[in-house]
């Protein structure tokens, strides 16, 4: 136990330490990869537990953000009750889908997420009026819990802090009953039944869990970039999201969360340099398919099983 | 009489869609490979016609070159990648949705990122009055040929060596396999069929639809629905998803233009609830 | 107290009848072996009594309760536990967490996220007594993929018989088995607490001997005689079976 403390107590010291260290835009930056590691956690929790590969992860994580949007510009809702309604609409979102696509199994549970993800993308982009369509809703204000988070630094520190508790429940969730049971649907379903558990039940509760951190990432975004628009809810934001599973480890949780910073880094960079990112997003696709199907996580497993025996 | 030309619309772009799920469908029921690359085959389709009619001014020679173009792409990509993961679904589906980016952003770079519109063929652009108004017969052209195509795969499916070859590879590949069909061959032609047909569906499309960025989503959007309706693996779901499709989305935007794709979606929730593998699929 | 009455049961596929109506019943503490040649309607059977399959008409009755068309979980929660006959482990885990689940289903011990399965010091120790009690103390944390079949056939008797089950089904646990590897299982299931009831599928006669007390042959999907080793290797009908197949 001791042993395991050592790298979080690490990881703590380098978080709070950050912003004094590298400059602002930097802050900016590793806050995004923050929020893209819980969004790619929460997806995790669907692949690599339940087994369930889902195509439109984003949808959770743009309800998310569309509900602390339009809450905050149009209803002018206090952040206190906008950011939990976030979550609570994402979750909500999770209940309706999990009872559409956890009749399907295979390739048309793949299909039937994608499908139902662009409907929700169809409505942010038609519904003009109240989403304000391709455009989005600009001018949202970052909010105030206690303190002001309009600072990048302020509100860099709330998201560590709301990320860090969601990857430490996150954790808990796949190391309890619960999650040894979603692992064992992953293997066989109908060794499960006959064990006595309900499957569906578990893969609905894993489903819902997922897109309220989903959901809980959206809003963060959202404050982070102080606009929302269709783009969030995307295909292209679903693809992201597991790309960075894939790439970090499926079914390990700490491998999305390296995947998701490696992913915003590249975005980052490449950005910088060229038009080009949905290309190189496609190259990886296919690179880590073909090279490392199990990820950074399973690369580093290999080598290290590799020098233990010479 | 205007429902008249609603429907002629709806079942225009009926068949359309059957052109692309068709494909889907074969691929998946022989291969259960769920190939998200199909829209960009559909708009790389559209793209390479749009270039062969503005060099040449032939429409004709756009239906063949375009559709054999992208039937080489399927090709390749089933030989040199899709092959190595065989019945691994995961895999299997990330490999797709990287060439559906990679496919999005060379498109971009090549033919830009305005939406264009193929030209019709100066045989069909014409209209010819119908109950009073005036419709488009390049609208009846799509009607017919797209029965015409989905006879000729319903024929080749019931009447052929390879068609046979491939109800016996879909119902069971293994046993197939030990019949002495060459499963592999049977792969790469279904494939080659397959992003041909949804080409096609691009050069046809083309002067109703258009081209542009985006549109690869749409259409695969779109032809997963067909599938989900109609059952993946079925000709007949395909064709019958396709018109339903069709006429739902005709009418929707006509009813509901801000929430189109909900006349699409509600009915799909519906039938998903009663029969999780669509109309004519099998569990 | 009657564990398990199956009353005239039927199954058809699209036409084909797989069970032409059996009866059949086992008290507590009974241990019966199913025989038949393949296709005799064995395993349709044992689906129907675990739930996989739901039967066509007729009624089955688990210590009472009618769980004719419950799904396998909820039987699995009454106290009926099972085996595959081709092996249905969780591959990629270790032989210890296959067994912690056996447990977890058996006490329903299912929504709880708190706390962490290693500090479950209960469950723990419950499964590693399992383990030590049948021999496979020393793979405990091995993954199951990387066991011999013999030791994966054992954990599927194993998990079965985790939960305390009132009543065991066995679906040919020696299948593909050698000779030394067959005796093993055997042992274990004569080993297994008396009161627990036990309904075993078997097509060896010789196995299906060593473990019951009575038998039941079945033969195009109707059970043509029943009764204890005397009885079944004088009757004529079964030996013509036997021998005309073998």
């Amino acid at each position: 136990m001791r042993r395991l403390l050592l790298p979080w107590a690490l990881a703590a010291i380098v978080f709070v330490a950050l912003p004094y260290i590298v400059p602002d835009y930097y802050v900016g930056l590793v806050t995004k990869m923050l929020i893209f590691a819980l969004f790619a956690m929460s997806l995790d929790l669907m692949i690599g537990y339940v087994g369930l590969a889902s195509l439109g992860h984003a949808a959770f994580f743009g309800l998310g953000g569309y509900t602390v949007g339009l809450l905050g510009l149009k209803a002018h809702v206090s952040e206190w009750i906008a950011l939990p309604a976030g979550v609570l609409v994402a979750t909500l979102g999770g209940v309706l889908f999990a009872f559409l696509a956890l009749r399907a199994r295979g390739s048309y549970f793949l299909m039937i997420t994608l499908a139902l993800a662009q409907v929700v993308w169809g409505i942010a982009f038609g519904w003009r009026t109240l989403t304000g369509g391709d455009d989005g809703l600009p001018g949202i204000k970052r909010p105030t819990f206690f303190i002001s988070l309009a600072d990048q630094t302020a509100f860099y520190y709330f998201v560590v802090l709301l990320v860090g508790l969601s990857a430490i429940a996150l954790t808990m969730i796949v190391r309890s009953p619960f999650g040894l049971a979603l692992l064992g649907i992953r293997e066989s379903e109908t060794r499960m039944r006959a064990l006595g558990f309900n499957v569906w039940r578990h893969q609905f509760v894993a489903f819902v869990f997922a897109a309220a951190f989903a959901g809980l990432a959206g809003a963060l975004f959202v404050y982070q970039n102080k606009f929302v628009n269709p783009a969030f809810l995307h295909v292209v934001m679903s693809a992201e999201a597991l790309i960075m599973v894939i790439l970090g480890g499926v079914g390990t949780l700490l491998g999305p969360a390296i995947g998701a910073g490696l992913i915003i880094f590249l975005e980052d960079f490449i950005s910088s340099q060229t038009q080009r990112w949905l290309l190189i997003l496609g190259i990886i696709y296919v690179v880590t398919t073909l090279f490392a199907p199990r990820g950074l996580i399973g690369l580093y497993r290999d080598f290290v099983a590799r020098r233990s025996k010479p | 009489m205007i429902w008249i030309i609603h429907t002629l619309n709806g079942v225009s772009l009926g068949m359309l869609l059957f052109l692309l799920a068709a494909g889907l469908s074969l691929i998946y029921g022989l291969m259960k490979i769920l190939n998200l690359t199909h829209g960009s085959y559909y708009l790389v389709g559209a793209y390479i016609g749009s270039t062969v009619i503005e060099k040449t001014g032939s429409f004709a020679l756009a239906l063949i070159v375009a559709p054999l173009a992208v039937a080489l792409l399927g090709v390749a990509m089933e030989r040199f990648f899709l092959r190595r993961f065989h019945l691994d679904e995961l895999p299997q589906t990330l490999l797709t949705f990287g060439f559906l980016f990679i496919i999005a952003d060379l498109c971009l770079w090549i033919w830009g990122g305005d939406a264009i519109l193929l030209p019709k063929p100066a045989l069909f652009s014409t209209s010819i009055a119908i109950g009073g108004n005036f419709y488009p017969t390049y609208r009846l052209l799509l009607i017919v040929v797209g029965f015409a195509v989905a006879g000729v795969l319903w024929w080749f499916q019931e009447h052929t060596r390879i068609g046979a070859m491939l109800r016996a590879g879909v119902d069971d590949a293994e046993t197939a396999r030990a019949l002495g069909i060459d499963v592999s061959l049977l792969f790469t032609v279904v494939f080659a069929v397959g992003a041909f047909l949804a080409a096609l569906g691009g050069v046809l499309g083309g002067p109703i639809i258009g081209a542009s960025p985006g549109a690869d989503f749409d259409v695969m959007l779109l032809a997963f629905v067909v599938v989900i309706v109609g059952g993946l693996g079925s000709l007949r779901g395909a064709l019958v998803g396709g018109l339903l499709v069709g006429l739902l989305d005709n009418f929707g935007k006509i009813f509901f233009p801000e929430f189109a794709l909900f006349t699409i979606f509600v009915p799909m929730a519906i039938i998903l609830s009663f029969r999780p593998t669509g109309l004519f699929g099998r569990a | 107290m009657t564990a398990l009455v199956i009353e005239d049961v039927a199954k058809n596929f699209g036409g084909v009848s797989a069970l032409r109506g059996v009866s059949l019943s086992l008290e507590a503490g009974e241990r019966l072996v199913m025989l038949g040649p393949n296709g005799a309607g064995k395993t349709t059977l044992f689906h129907t009594i675990a739930g996989t399959i739901i039967a066509t008409s007729g009624k089955i009755s688990l210590f009472g309760d009618d769980i004719t068309n419950m799904p396998p979980d909820a039987r699995a929660r009454r106290g009926l536990a099972r085996t595959f006959q081709i092996t249905n482990l969780f591959p990629s885990l270790t032989v210890l967490q296959n067994i912690l689940l056996a447990i977890c289903g058996a006490r329903e011990i299912t929504f709880q996220f708190l706390r962490s399965m290693e500090s479950r010091r209960d469950l723990q120790a419950r499964a590693r007594e399992l383990l030590e009690q049948w021999g496979l103390a020393a793979s405990a944390d091995q993954t199951v993929r990387n066991l011999s079949y013999g030791e994966q056939r054992q954990i599927e008797v194993v998990m079965a018989l985790s939960g305390e089950p009132r009543l065991l089904l066995l679906d040919e646990p020696t299948a593909g088995l050698s000779p030394a590897e067959t005796l093993r299982v055997v042992e274990m299931v004569r080993k297994l607490p008396r009161n627990m009831t036990i309904l075993m599928i078997e097509h060896d006669m010789d196995v299906a001997f060593e473990v019951a007390e009575r038998v039941a042959v079945m033969h195009q999907g109707r059970l043509i005689a029943e009764g204890d080793e005397a009885a079944i290797r004088a009757n004529k009908q079964v030996s013509d079976i036997y021998l005309g197949l073998e």
